[in-house]
């Protein structure tokens, strides 16, 4: 693809390169190339391969549903209660894999940041497509549970794509101010996994957020996910769920703020990363 | 003439050193000892300097301006720590100059190590399409040069196979195979020709002359000057971060070498203690090139110089000082000998320099060292100096200059040929 006339590129300290989302754009495909890699390799020399993927969400919906339901005894609203786990258990998953890739995704990559140019940007990306594959993956167990027990969804299933793509930016954004920290400071290498661990028990994934008393919820949606999962529960389980609607749109005004903010820095750090990674 | 594809102007590259710490990176621990306030300023503001007595500034580059014309070839040379792989990250984007501006015109694609983003797990096929991608290729450009590129790695048989199994010659070539496979006006390659086999390496060269011929830009960076006198038209010398010389390769690779006194490796001085009962001993042993500058790099077409300094406390006859060159393996490769006694004509004088010459155009490109003795044959070996002056000796342009790194013997010979074609 010769352009007619050749691509003429300025240098500078502290330049904020006009080209850089045109550069984006032109290695798209690396977008593709490092998630398929990153997907290829997770399971090569596994026995059972891309089962795993299945297995692992599948098993802790499971030990959920016996402690919350059966042990803890928590409301369900009328749903069968692996499904009420399950519509939260995928979007959480895609977040804590997703976060923890993305923080991780640059120092996995430091030899092609040393090496190569290319948008960095596209690493951190790439780390969060591949925990959507997964998504997708274990979006299948959601259907074959519909199916288990008769569960028919309402027409706000239609909705569940802008609910996911709200997953999507959350990850990225957290995900983004993670992973570029982690160049600088190897300490977020340990806070990362303590965050995931600690945002299962204060998530409403094993529960339903109606449990929290209602004087607290403003404050329960400070966790970007808890708006997320909702969304999730209200577009997969229907009518016998209502919405937090001022708690749902403090959500995504903190996911918005986090996302800018998150490309904001990365952009503002990539220049030096060679340097210090 | 056409304008320069490269312009580059003023440039400069600052590092900060830390001392005492061993991690290229920042422990949080510190910045919190340094108060919540300094960590605000440390994540907005990480490019501001920070004065702590820990750290100190380094130039890696400093002042460097030069141009390159569409078609140049041009290698740079220089020593360890010059600043060389500094302009080239900065030329390909990969970290940002602290100063000054480059001006870039045409597609660049930078090969600074082979194999960057190679997967062990991956087969050869996979990884082709992977270094592809990251080295800017499209999915549709990468499937169009394939088989070229597989027919030029030679490894046809081994495609289906994860690349952690490749011996590693195979694992070179098919990393050199796809970057060669880059049609950008501009190319940039560090240092990384010195792997594979001779007839891999004098294939890479073909493949980067043919890069060059079709009117495409080449930047090298090389140790092996026979390499960039054979490749280059245009040679740049950095030193500690400048531009030394730059022009004509043949000149600033000769200039380059003749600069070799920063080495004192090169000289041999003996203390009183160790030769104080000898009669005669070797006091001093230095080489010089033909300027008469210490040097321990020459290029295969100087003379060099052995300075020897002897001292004579007690006058003996027939004695003979004796020099001989080995190479890095320790085998001698000549002897030669000179008697002093007749040299020594006064009383008074204790001290005798000798000086010999190695004629240009006869050692080949190696490493060697001396071997000085002072003796009398077959009676007494009156002092001895083994292992000393070590000196290099490198192509700069030689027949021989493809052969470069390989054992074609320790001499020149300038031997007579005589062809005919026999009638049937």
């Amino acid at each position: 693809m010769p352009p007619s006339s050749p691509p003429r590129l300025i240098i500078e300290a502290g330049r904020t390169e006009r080209q850089y989302w045109q550069d984006l754009w032109r290695y798209r495909e690396l977008f593709y190339f490092l998630s398929w890699r990153d997907i290829l390799v997770r399971y090569k020399q596994t026995a059972i391969g891309i089962v795993w993927a299945l297995i692992r969400p599948l098993l802790t919906m499971i030990v959920f549903t016996i402690v919350f339901s059966n042990l803890a005894k928590l409301p369900s609203g009328g749903v069968p209660y692996p499904i009420l786990v399950f519509a939260a258990m995928l979007p959480w998953q895609f977040f804590a894999n997703a976060l923890s890739e993305c923080s991780n995704s640059l120092i996995v990559n430091s030899n092609l940041i040393a090496k190569v140019y290319f948008p960095r940007l596209i690493i951190p990306i790439s780390a969060v497509i591949v925990s959507f594959v997964d998504f997708l993956i274990s979006g299948m167990i959601l259907l074959g549970l519909m199916v288990m027990y008769n569960f028919v969804p309402s027409w706000r299933i239609v909705t569940l794509p802008l609910f996911t793509l709200l997953a999507f930016a959350a990850a990225m954004g957290v995900g983004l101010w993670l992973a570029a920290l982690n160049v600088q400071y190897r300490d977020f290498r340990y806070i990362v996994p303590f965050i995931v661990q600690f945002g299962l028990y204060i998530s409403p994934v094993g529960f339903s957020s109606s449990i929290v008393p209602e004087q607290w919820r403003l404050l329960y949606s400070l966790n970007p996910m808890v708006g997320v999962i909702d969304g999730f529960r209200w577009a997969i389980l229907g009518s016998s769920t209502s919405i937090y609607w001022a708690g749902f749109l403090l959500s995504i005004a903190l996911v918005t703020s986090i996302l800018a903010s998150g490309i904001w820095y990365f952009r503002r750090m990539e220049r030096t990363f060679a340097d210090v990674i | 003439m056409a304008d320069p594809v490269i312009q580059v102007n003023q440039l400069g590259k600052k590092y900060l050193l830390r001392h005492q710490q061993t991690q290229p990176y920042i422990a949080l621990r510190d910045v919190i000892t340094n108060g919540a306030k300094s960590i605000a300023r440390r994540v907005l503001y990480p490019r501001r300097s920070h004065t702590k007595p820990t750290r100190e500034e380094f130039w890696a580059l400093q002042d460097v301006s030069f141009d390159v014309q569409p078609g140049d070839r041009v290698g740079i040379i220089g020593r360890n720590g010059a600043g060389k792989s500094t302009l080239l990250k900065l030329l390909s984007r990969i970290t940002e100059p602290t100063t000054g501006q480059i001006r870039l015109t045409g597609r660049v694609a930078s090969l600074l190590e082979v194999g960057t983003g190679f997967h062990p797990e991956l087969t050869g096929r996979e990884n082709i399409y992977l270094n592809g991608a990251i080295l800017g290729m499209s999915k549709v450009e990468i499937k169009r040069k394939f088989d070229e590129i597989v027919t030029f790695a030679e490894v046809e048989k081994f495609l289906d196979t994860p690349v952690k199994h490749y011996s590693s010659g195979m694992y070179v070539r098919l990393a050199f195979a796809v970057a060669a496979h880059l049609e950008p006006e501009i190319l940039i390659v560090d240092e990384v020709l010195a792997v594979g086999d001779a007839a891999f390496q004098k294939k890479c060269l073909g493949k980067m002359e043919d890069v060059s011929k079709s009117g495409k830009t080449l930047l090298f960076v090389s140790h092996q000057m026979g390499m960039v006198s054979q490749l280059c038209n245009q040679a740049l010398w950095l030193e500690k971060g400048k531009i030394v010389q730059q022009g004509e390769p043949q000149s600033v690779i000769t200039a380059y070498l003749k600069h070799g006194f920063f080495n004192q490796q090169n000289s041999v001085v003996r203390s009183a203690a160790i030769t104080n009962q000898k009669s005669i001993f070797i006091a001093a042993a230095k080489t010089l090139n033909s300027l008469g500058q210490p040097a321990t790099e020459f290029g295969h077409i100087e003379p060099i110089y052995l300075h020897i300094h002897c001292v004579i406390q007690q006058i003996k006859a027939d004695v003979l000082i004796g020099v001989a060159v080995k190479d890095r393996l320790g085998r001698k490769v000549f002897t030669s000998q000179t008697a002093i006694s007749p040299h020594i004509n006064t009383f008074r004088a204790k001290n005798l320099v000798a000086t010999m010459a190695i004629p240009a155009n006869f050692l080949t490109p190696g490493q060697y060292f001396f071997l000085i003795s002072l003796h009398i044959p077959k009676v007494e070996v009156l002092d001895e100096l083994d292992e000393i002056c070590e000196f290099a000796i490198a192509d700069v342009g030689s027949e021989f200059s493809m052969y470069e790194g390989l054992d074609y013997g320790c001499v020149f010979a300038n031997c007579q040929w005589n062809l005919d074609m026999l009638q049937e």
